[in-house]
């Protein structure tokens, strides 16, 4: 493919990578390359190998064969130090920085000049204001982390690969924790780069970001590169189904909504948290039978609690009503066992930390909160034979994979995991469903199936509050969205009578009077 | 992912581990200018090779599944309680006062009153740690260790200005009546006329503690509450989620942790000395730590870890009685153990398992 006149030699290249891990094949004769100064797309479903090829590249893992070539030259990376040597910079889907210590510390530790700091503090300023100029990176070099919004965490992780003198920068899903905005400057941060002639890999699981931002696309499907692409010549049909193996529904099918009777009312909610800052400022919401309401809004932006407090493991203010029945909202009679007796299953925004016990087998996982129901138990001991049969029928019904239930759950991938999660609370046919980030770290064969879960479950009837920072998301699956900002909700409208337009500038904190008002 | 026989995992490692040990400890014996052959073979003769040494052995050992199950049950909440040993003392108070203040008619009925008691009297000492952690997040290790010293003092109150008969010289209390007797080894399984078990302290206590690790082995994997436990454990925020109550689990694992070491008095206050004595715990709460270490939280595991424990401490005490190796030396051998089969557990497990990842794949391919 390439010109065999180009001058500039390619900035990566990989020939007949393999890697296994026991009987499992994750990388298979994988070769790939990369032209500098370009944004090179690694999309795949969750587990189709990239991250394995990714850690391969930074020396977390030997490849069992094949070669590496930087800039035309052969070479070996046995560990992330000469990863580092040459030229590569990772950022981290879960970043690696230390909380407590500012930017700069954090940019200099593992790449301190010598035993005082206060030269290589000194010298990193320096680069660091050198680099804010030239990439547009601003961040302020004093500021805490655990001070710093997500996005501007993320930065420091590119400044410092930027720092190390990478010229080749990997991102692993690097907008999954981005607002809309930051994905945005993100991405022109990026672009910046590219500009001024680092290459850039991006692996992601997002079409759109691939399709707007990429040259060339990778493909992966079970550890294989299913073909190499230029972005400008593919769709993202097209692209979907190479990395899914069959066609995939990319739209979510809707039908009209019915909505019938109130079935969760909310009437002035406040949320104060641990170190008294009121999260939630009195919140007034209603879901209907047969109806999606969507919840959309930057993260931290009182979303959370609001699922908290309704599944019950946060206490509140005001009135929260099921069916017309009052649920308390502190003290005894509002932990979470009591809301799905009155009948709320809850769908939690973080699976791993909420949702599963990651050590657990997933037979065990699929009555998690409901453990204590009378159907599980067997005399003074749990039914575990029932629960496992059950389960395993489920995950058949659900099309985990794979079906194993006495496989943990942390040896699923995020997609499955949430299936494992869904199916659990859809089938105790609640009257109302919570369901927070359905589809985070999902991949699309996953995502398509789970919200026509959602879709079913709402055709039957159910009330369902959709919590999502994916607006996409949000605008397809809901029939009416409410915009969360600073712990209020600054409007609610009709999904087919909004656009992210409209819904960005509430989000950002304009409110639907002001806008109009304007 | 490729993974290790289940066989490999569960005595391989261990073994290799303990081999280790053993090598190591051979250097230090050596260092001080005994025989390391000789010493093994005189700590195999004395605990092994006799039913009298058994008879200590086995002793010692149940003392060790009490406190190990003990460590385990709290260790499944994530909670590493450190305060068996004060447990298992005041656990020996609960053991004296029912033995001295209820006529029993028949031992049989003694063990039951004098097991409540001792796991009453445990669970009690451990609700204080408990509660300041559940309600108040004082750092139970912390509260743990301190509730050991405050429980030696409280027992060597108890003992010379309250439960010690007038004109004794030696802080104890007085024997329990003779009713209250543990049937030992040599009256349960010795022929008539034998020696076999002579002497020995191991008593019916030994079956009351396998009874303890099928208990804790069905609470922990087969019951609702063993299901908060373990939840708790491996993840508070999704506890919490499904709506298991942290205080109500913390408060809970600790009485049944507390439960078990105040057990172990039954086997020591009434079983051996049969009577309320000073030290009678000899240091067993913090092996206990050991024992769940090594027995990774399993009963079986606990089981098999007293067991080697408890051949060490008998070893150990026939190693001071007839060489120049100073008893203290088998604290260091323990320690070896220890360190080999807790701390450094990854580097025996993680060459094997690689070794066993080329070999599958080698018959794979």
């Amino acid at each position: 493919m390439a010109a065999p006149a180009t001058p500039a030699p390619l900035a990566l290249e990989l020939r007949g990578i393999s890697k296994a891990f026991g009987p499992v094949q994750a990388n298979k004769d994988i070769s790939i390359s990369v032209r500098p100064g370009t944004i090179h797309g690694i999309i795949g479903e969750n587990g189709a190998g990239k991250s394995t090829l990714m850690s391969i590249l930074y020396g977390f893992y030997k490849a069992d064969s094949g070669e590496i070539y930087i800039r035309g030259q052969k070479t070996s990376i046995p560990d992330s130090q000469a990863a580092i040597a040459a030229g590569i910079g990772m950022v981290f889907q879960h970043f690696k920085l230390v909380e407590n210590f500012t930017v700069l510390e954090n940019i200099i530790l593992g790449a301190e000049d010598g035993a005082l700091l206060r030269p290589s503090l000194a010298k990193a300023r320096k680069e660091l204001k050198q680099l804010a100029t030239e990439y547009e990176l601003n961040v302020d070099p004093d500021a805490m982390i655990e001070d710093l919004s997500v996005g501007h965490q993320q930065r420091v992780e590119i400044l410092k690969a930027l720092y190390r003198q990478a010229e080749i920068l990997i991102l692993d899903e690097p907008t999954g924790v981005l607002t809309p905005s930051e994905a945005d400057q993100l991405f022109r941060i990026l672009d910046r780069l590219r500009t001024e002639g680092k290459t850039i890999i991006l692996i992601t699981h997002k079409l759109r970001e691939i399709m707007e931002y990429t040259d060339t696309v990778s493909v992966m499907r079970r550890g294989q590169m299913t073909a190499t692409v230029k972005t400008a010549e593919t769709t993202p049909e097209g692209l979907a189904e190479l990395m899914v193996g069959r066609k995939v529904l990319l739209r979510v099918d809707k039908k009209p909504a019915q909505p019938g009777a109130e079935i969760l009312k909310i009437q002035n909610l406040r949320v104060i948290d641990e170190s008294g800052v009121e999260r939630v400022k009195g919140i007034d919401l209603t879901v209907r039978a047969g109806e999606i309401v969507g919840i959309a809004g930057v993260a931290g932006n009182g979303q959370s609690e609001l699922l908290e407090v309704l599944g019950g493991f946060q206490d509140a203010t005001g009135s929260v009503q099921v069916n017309g029945q009052e649920l308390p909202l502190t003290g005894a009679g509002s932990d979470g066992q009591a809301r799905r007796a009155a009948g709320i299953a809850h769908v939690p925004e973080d699976r791993q930390k909420e949702g599963l016990i990651m050590e657990f087998a997933a037979w065990e996982n699929s009555v998690f909160g409901y453990h204590h129901e009378p159907e599980y138990q067997n005399g003074i001991l749990m039914d575990n034979k029932g629960i496992l049969t059950k389960a395993a029928d489920q995950m058949e019904r659900f099309d985990v994979r794979p079906p194993h239930p006495h496989l943990a759950a942390k040896n699923f991938s995020g997609g499955n995991q949430q299936k494992i999660v869904v199916a659990r609370e859809i089938e105790r046919n609640p009257d109302v469903l919570l369901i927070g980030q359905p589809t985070r770290g999902v991949d699309i064969g996953a995502i398509e199936f789970i919200h026509q879960q959602i879709m079913n479950l709402r055709d039957q009837g159910k009330a369902i509050l959709l919590v999502s920072v994916e607006l996409e998301e949000v605008l397809s699956l809901a029939d009416r969205v409410a915009v969360m900002f600073d712990g209020q909700i600054m409007g609610e409208r009709q999904a087919s009578e909004t656009d992210e337009k409209e819904l960005g500038l509430m989000m950002a904190g304009v409110s639907g009077a002001q806008k109009e008002a304007i | 992912m490729g993974k290790m026989p289940l066989w490999a995992d569960a005595i391989l490692v261990p073994l290799i581990s303990l081999l280790l040990a053993a090598f190591f400890s051979a250097l230090v014996i050596l260092g001080i200018g005994e025989s390391p052959v000789e010493a093994f073979t005189l700590m195999v003769d004395g605990a092994l090779k006799r039913s009298a040494g058994w008879g200590y052995t086995l002793y010692y050992t149940t003392n060790f599944i009490f406190t190990g199950l003990a460590v385990a049950v709290a260790f499944h909440a994530r909670l590493f309680n450190i305060g068996g040993e004060g447990q298992a003392m005041i656990g020996g108070v609960g053991v004296a006062l029912v033995c001295l203040y209820i006529p029993w008619p028949h031992w049989s009925l003694a063990i039951v009153g004098a097991s409540i008691a001792a796991a009453l009297f445990g669970a009690a000492w451990a609700f204080i740690p408990a509660y300041l952690q559940a309600k108040r997040g004082s750092h139970i290790v912390i509260t743990t260790i301190m509730f050991n010293y405050i429980a030696f003092s409280v027992l060597g109150y108890l003992l010379v200005e309250v439960l010690r008969p007038t004109g004794q010289m030696d802080p104890a209390s007085a024997s329990f009546p003779e009713a209250t007797h543990l049937p030992n080894f040599h009256e349960m399984f010795a022929p008539e006329g034998s020696r076999m078990f002579r002497g020995a302290p191991a008593n019916v206590t030994f079956f009351l503690s396998l009874l303890a690790c099928v208990f804790v082995w069905v609470l922990i994997w087969k019951t609702r509450l063993g299901y908060d436990i373990r939840s708790f454990g491996f993840s508070e925020t999704a506890a919490k989620y499904a709506g298991i109550s942290p205080v109500r689990i913390t408060v809970i694992a600790m009485l049944i942790s507390g439960a078990l070491a105040g057990m172990m008095s039954v086997n020591t206050t009434l079983g051996e000395s049969e009577r309320l004595i000073l030290n009678s715990t000899e240091g067993a709460g913090f092996v206990g730590i050991a024992v769940a270490l090594m027995g990774r939280n399993h009963p079986i595991g606990i089981l098999m870890a007293a067991l080697l424990f408890g051949f060490l401490a008998q070893g150990g005490a026939e190693l001071a009685l007839w060489t120049d190796i100073p008893r203290e030396l088998i604290v260091v051998i323990q320690a070896l153990v220890i360190l080999f089969t807790g701390a450094l557990d990854n580097m025996v497990r993680m060459p094997l398992e690689k070794l066993f990842l080329t070999l599958g794949r080698k018959e794979n391919a």
